[in-house]
């Protein structure tokens, strides 16, 4: 158990200290790891002897598109048609760790940043393999072959399909260096191409967490203490025992299960379980002690970035300016609630199901059930929703340990009720902001402070005190600003927290790209203008203004009852500006269309990326309309879809997207969209009604008060 | 006690208790998991399935309100995805994570067995009760125009 915790720790804390950014290359190839016709050159493909080509991504699919975008990278250099190919989810293994994040995992908008180079050697590597294997063949030089569409061509009318090739060619040695194609010449990446995964989720045959079957299998419902991390003390199961179809109750660490041969079974006799929990100090917090909390922490601030001397420029400054943001606590609220499936046997254990991060499941799962990392084997399944919350294992390790007390596979499905009350929630945070502007109403002095609380603290033991990157995400802006100070107070309120999409992209932009909207209208400019003018040495921020403005007829007349806001940001090495247009009626809020411009580098798959961009902004609308978590007695209050609102499709905006054609790098396209929602509305509110909004969620109540 | 009931054109017998939900006697008694679970409270449609060609959400709906009547399913559609919806949708590039289109397919079908020519105001009413997280909607929207449109063509 010793070893198996420290081995645990090990993988975490390569996690928590991977951020540096740096791409490694395949080197660690894993050995050919397939039985029979399948050939296996490297990692990521599979050869079987009649020639089906199997790709393999290391990252999950919940939805951006990875399952397309990763085989596309490989399929490029592999030199074989996208829609020919299988693509399989990569099993836990050293190969597929995510090099900007340290571990196997999916999240920060980092699969094509991660996949970029590597995923292109990995096809390079197999390609000259096979052209190798070819040339020994034929007993001819590898010079005068060709690889293609899924063959080997040479003169004399010479041709063998990779099939053919794959058993001589996963014998060889993997080249170290291998040639990559010149963008120019690129087949498949940067085209539009149709999603490898539409057809099945069409038909309903696409396998997520809680369509997996294992013969013999249970199901579990699962009671857990309304207050997080409470404890059971006692519980009475005699009734549900004797309910239909139950087999079992059984207690773990996060509560009481009900086994049953259906769900509905299961859940039914979990109204009838009664559990006296021991809560804990959770049950003392609420939102008003949490606000008292993190307005008067005392914590340390952690320096982000000190640029000349902030103190002195505001003193000397003509006219300053204070305002204070919040925005709250949130739920993931993925379509497919929790669940897992886990079959414990014989000293090992098989668990399938949504994993957003496949080694932190593995190893988590293996400590609560008393096993070596290596005998747990995880398979992961579409995802349906991601946003961080399937970063946590805890329904993983929950599934696991109900399967060992039972002794039987075991579906475990959470409620929605259960998913709400129970998330890792984003957390609630908090910003002061300060600028001092010259007589000209130009700003020559800002500084910006957040206090919140640190996920990465909790989930990969970043220690205190020290930098969480994930909290510094978009605190600085690009605007030339000859005096800045951006610092963070990272403060325990007591809730657990979760990584939710964009991170501290949405807390950051909200409060900078809010204020900035504060500056112009105390300086009497245009927002627009105003950001422009400090943007002469930022051409990429400057040109996705620009390109936005445009777009949306910035300044022109607009019909009436209508408002425009922008806001710009640089998040994940994308940079992107948007424009809401929004009318306003009692306080209630309609977003009419939003204006998006993209420079993210060089693109996989653009249709994809647009995909992505509207995906960002109904998820961003969503936290921004209405959606709020709220405690009391450390009970969340919000239980279902009628007190956690989500936008439908009566309240999804028009989108218009731009991409900036580009030759840099890839940046991140998964997350940065949904940060610029909240204060590109916002301004269109100031804008609309000469209220300026500081806390999220733009409701009616909020407006109202403001 | 059982109840009896068409699915997807065939006649089904099942055992679960009157009172349990269609989506659990469908996915756990019958097998056909492409009905999901979202909310279990007919707030998010991921249940959708027709009964007698209506759209209804099966989280919410006893088994015994399907007796003698006939039930649809996702996997009604088409196996081969022939059906204009499915057609348009892939063509949209619709689904994302993909776990609530085939309520959102099942009740874009209902509202085009009744309305061949549905305008944006009919098509929103029609699907303001299934959400999708991942923020479809206006490709959800274009896709049943497109297959509305093919279907008039038909």
């Amino acid at each position: 158990m010793t070893t198996t915790r420290r081995d645990f720790l090990k993988v975490t804390a390569l996690a928590g200290g991977g951020f540096t950014l740096g791409v490694s290359l395949p080197g660690a190839v894993s050995e050919s790891q397939a039985a029979g016709t399948l050939h296996t050159p490297n990692a990521w493909v599979h050869i079987a002897d009649d020639n089906t080509i199997t790709l393999i991504s290391a990252r999950s699919e919940m939805g951006q598109g990875v399952y397309t975008s990763m085989p596309m990278l490989i399929a490029e250099e592999l030199g074989v048609d996208i829609r020919k190919v299988k693509v399989e989810i990569a099993p836990v293994g050293e190969v597929y760790t995510n090099a900007l994040l340290g571990g196997q995992l999916t999240g920060g908008s980092t699969s094509v940043r991660d996949g970029w180079e590597k995923l292109r050697v990995a096809g390079a590597q197999v390609r000259t393999m096979l052209i190798t294997a070819a040339a020994q063949k034929w007993n001819i030089d590898a010079a005068t072959l060709k690889a293609g569409d899924g063959k080997v061509t040479g003169p004399g009318g010479r041709k063998a399909t990779y099939g053919e090739l794959a058993d001589a060619a996963s014998k060889l040695p993997v080249p170290k260096d291998v040639v990559l194609k010149d963008p120019k010449d690129f087949k498949i990446i940067g085209k539009p191409t149709k999603r490898l995964d539409t057809p099945r989720k069409v038909n309903g045959t696409a396998v997520f967490g809680i369509d997996v079957k294992l013969p013999g299998m249970v199901y579990a419902s699962l009671e857990q203490c309304p207050v997080i991390g409470g404890k059971v003390v006692s519980f009475d199961a005699s009734k549900a025992k004797a309910m239909p179809g139950v087999i079992d109750v059984v207690q773990i660490r996060d509560g009481v299960a009900v086994v049953a041969d259906s769900y509905w079974h299961a859940k039914k006799a979990r109204e009838a379980v009664t559990v006296t929990w021991d809560e804990g100090a959770g049950a003392a917090i609420d939102n008003a002690s949490m606000m008292e909390g993190i307005r008067n922490a005392k914590d340390a601030p952690t320096p982000i970035k000190k640029t000349g001397d902030a103190g002195a420029a505001m003193k000397s400054a003509a006219k300053t300016m204070q305002a204070e943001y919040w925005s709250p606590l949130l739920a993931h609220a993925t379509m497919e609630p929790q669940n897992f499936t886990a079959d414990y046997k014989d000293g090992k254990c098989l668990v399938i199901g949504p994993a957003q991060f496949q080694q932190g499941t593995q190893g988590n799962v293996a400590a609560a059930v008393g096993l070596k990392p290596e005998d747990v084997t995880v398979k992961t399944t579409f995802l349906g929703g991601g946003f961080g919350r399937r970063l946590e294992y805890d329904f993983a390790v929950q599934a696991a340990q109900i399967s060992k007390a039972v002794g039987k596979p075991v579906k475990l499905l959470w409620s929605r009720e259960d998913d709400t009350t129970h998330d890792f929630y984003r957390p609630m945070a908090f910003h002061r902001m300060a600028a001092g502007l010259d007589a000209s109403g130009k700003p020559v002095a800002l500084t910006f402070q957040l206090t919140s609380q640190s996920v990465t603290q909790r989930a990969f033991g970043l220690p205190k005190g020290a930098l969480d990157p994930f909290m510094a995400e978009a605190a600085v802006v690009g605007y030339d600003i000859p005096n800045m100070t951006q610092e963070l107070i990272e403060h325990d309120s007591g809730l657990r927290v979760g990584y939710w999409r964009s991170v501290s992209h949405a807390l950051n932009a909200f409060a900078n790209e809010s204020f900035i909207d504060e500056l112009a209208a105390a300086a009497g400019k245009d927002p627009y203008q105003y950001r422009l003018a400090l943007l002469d040495k930022q051409p990429r921020f400057a040109n996705v203004l620009k390109i936005a403005a445009t777009k949306a007829g910035w300044g022109k007349p607009l019909a009436k009852g209508r408002s425009h806001g922008i806001a710009l940001m640089e998040g994940y090495d994308t940079y992107m500006a948007q424009v809401a247009e929004i009318s306003v009626k009692d306080n209630e809020i309609t977003v009419h269309k939003m204006w998006v411009a993209a420079d993210l580098g060089r693109m996989i798959n653009p249709d994809t990326v647009e995909a992505q961009i509207e995906s960002s902004i109904a998820f961003g609308l969503s936290s921004v309309l209405g959606s709020e978590i709220t405690l009391d007695k450390g009970r969340v209050q919000q239980t279902n879809f009628h007190d956690y609102p989500v936008i439908r499709m009566s309240q999804m905006p028009r989108i218009d997207v731009t991409l900036v054609k580009s030759t840099e790098k890839p940046g991140g396209i998964g997350e940065p969209a949904t940060a610029l929602v909240g204060p590109a509305v916002a301004n269109a509110l100031f804008a609309a009604t000469g209220k300026r909004v500081r806390k999220i969620p733009l409701s009616p109540d909020n407006i109202k008060s403001a | 006690m059982t109840t009896s009931f068409n699915l997807n054109g065939k006649q089904v017998t099942v055992k679960a208790e009157p009172d349990t939900p269609l989506l659990w006697v469908i996915r756990d008694e019958i097998g056909l998991t492409g009905t999901k679970f979202g909310c279990g409270m007919a707030l998010c449609g991921a249940c959708t399935v027709q009964l007698d060609g209506a759209p209804i959400r099966s989280c919410q709906t006893p088994v015994s309100a399907a007796a003698g009547k006939k039930v649809a399913t996702i996997e009604s559609l088409s196996k081969d995805n022939s059906h204009p919806l499915q057609k348009a949708w892939i063509a949209h590039d619709v689904p994302q994570c993909g776990y609530c289109q085939s309520g959102q397919l099942m009740s874009a079908a209902a509202l085009l067995r009744t309305n061949k020519n549905p305008s944006d105001a009919d098509i929103e009413n029609a699907m303001s009760g299934n959400i999708c997280r991942c923020g479809t909607y206006n490709r959800i929207r274009a896709a049943i125009k497109s297959a509305a449109a093919e279907m008039r063509k038909a």
